[in-house]
């Protein structure tokens, strides 16, 4: 009850991990944790979903649709009828980080990461 | 100050460095890259950009030059940093590392923060190697190592850092004060890796927000004082105080999860003074008194609520999913009370200029 925040975009396989642990480096709320032969996804609800993990996941392991959990944003994209999803949180007159930039254009990685 | 002035980063000399260059670019492969210098002392310059830079003035202009820049002595086998061109981000690294013999690699973020700028991919995996490249990193250090802030991973694929410069990303700690620690081991505790929420970290937002905010509500207490009186002007200017500066201090106190809610819980407590003072004011009708109360206790936590749920974009861990949720669970609500709140103080305010009440 008045919880939005019990579930989230993230998932992980523990057969494609290669226990880089690059994951539990990156994450700023822990959500991984190292063990022995893989990672464990052991807070999932503590993920914020910023997309750090997956992106420097080499073997592609982990999924999350990322984002910056703008209400500002979101609600300004609702209104001009965009789309909630793709809208980043410092559009022109964004509220939380100055202005706009460009979205970033990874290439494609001889290591199967896919355009981002 | 003039004295103090030649030592910022603002007036930093400018060297040249010769030797061989590795960028690919052949437009500007011929043009000598030039090596700042900085130093980690922080002067009254950069204190007065940091407090301009939280209260939200000039916000885009609190910047340094991209580029490489040479912290104390450094030769070719002490580290490099990265960081973002904001100055709040490069003065916190710099200080931080105070005593130490760096280089401190400056990306172009538009004078935005590690993490947004992360976020957004300005601080990013094409504009980290564009940088090596430009500068000649690999020619000035023998290491292939480069330590970025862990708040930068969101934008770097470190793989393809390696593939196309060679040098290999080691994610320091969030906070850049914990780096003289995370140098000894090059390892980083769990707790150097979890960003913190402190009641530090959240009141220097609280000016920024609040200045969001400031002129509507100078123009909309000025409206309420001509039409309601001096106290109405004052319970907008505490809804809005209250939604900018008191929800972020009180954020962990207040129950629930949910922001909107939160700043429901905190709107309903600042309107219960406001409702009583209106439904109790003496010669009014009943009914406009309590029409009254009915304005403020309706208004005030919606317009408190949304300001609160706003928080959601300056929090560090509302994930985009549930900002979303709460949106869809709450917005109706919020703008149900407030559309209610403001046509019975149209009502009140008709009633009085008719001379009903």
């Amino acid at each position: 009850m008045f919880n939005s925040y019990t579930e989230t975009s993230l998932s992980f396989d523990s057969a494609l991990c290669i226990n880089c642990k690059r994951c539990t480096q990156v994450c700023p709320h822990a959500v991984f944790t190292a063990g022995p032969t893989c990672v464990s996804l052991d807070r999932p609800s503590a993920c914020m979903e910023c997309g750090a993990c997956a992106l420097n996941c080499p073997v592609q392991a982990i999924t999350v649709q990322s984002g910056v959990g703008c209400a500002w944003a979101m609600i300004g994209a609702a209104l001009r009828g965009k789309d909630m999803d793709t809208e980043s949180c410092c559009g022109e007159n964004g509220s939380c980080c100055g202005n706009s930039g460009s979205k970033q254009k990874a290439s494609v990685c001889d290591c199967g990461k896919k355009e981002r | 100050m003039t004295e103090e002035n030649n030592t910022s980063i603002f007036e930093t000399k400018k060297k040249t460095i010769t030797g061989t260059q590795t960028c690919g670019c052949a437009d500007n492969c011929c043009e000598t890259p030039a090596i700042q210098t900085t130093t980690s002392k922080i002067i009254f310059a950069d204190r007065l950009d940091h407090l301009l830079a939280r209260l939200g003035w000039n916000r885009l202009n609190h910047s340094v030059e991209p580029g490489l820049y040479r912290l104390g002595d450094p030769d070719a086998e002490s580290p490099v940093f990265a960081s973002a061109n904001y100055t709040l981000s490069f003065d916190a690294l710099r200080s931080s590392l105070a005593g130490i013999d760096a280089w401190i690699l400056v990306l172009d973020t538009k004078g935005i923060n590690v993490w947004c700028a992360a976020g957004k991919g300005t601080f990013g995996t094409d504009e980290l190697v564009h940088r090596i490249e430009s500068t000649g990193l690999a020619g000035i250090v023998s290491h292939r190592k480069i330590i970025v802030p862990q708040l930068g991973a969101p934008g770097v694929f470190w793989p393809e850092v390696v593939q196309r410069t060679k040098f290999i990303v080691e994610y320091g700690p969030v906070r850049a004060n914990d780096l003289p620690e995370y140098l000894k081991t090059h390892t980083a505790t769990p707790d150097m890796r979890c960003v913190k929420f402190s009641l530090r970290d959240r009141l220097v937002l609280t000016p920024v927000e609040f200045m969001h905010f400031a002129l509507p509500t100078v123009a909309i207490s000025a409206a309420l004082w001509f039409l309601a009186g001096p106290f109405a002007a004052l319970a907008a200017v505490s809804a809005v105080l209250s939604g900018t500066v008191l929800f972020p201090l009180l954020l962990p106190v207040i129950p629930t999860r949910d922001f909107s809610t939160k700043g429901m819980i905190l709107g309903v407590i600042v309107s219960l003074p406001f409702a009583y003072v209106f439904g109790t004011t003496p010669g009014l009708p009943m009914w406009a008194g309590a029409l009254s109360a009915v304005a403020a206790l309706l208004l005030i936590p919606a317009v408190i609520a949304y300001l609160a749920l706003n928080f959601t974009g300056c929090s560090t861990f509302t994930s985009r999913m549930g900002v979303k949720k709460e949106i869809f669970s709450y917005v109706k609500v919020m703008a149900g009370m407030a559309a209610v709140g403001v046509i019975s103080g149209i009502i009140l305010g008709v009633s009085k200029i008719m001379g009903v009440i």
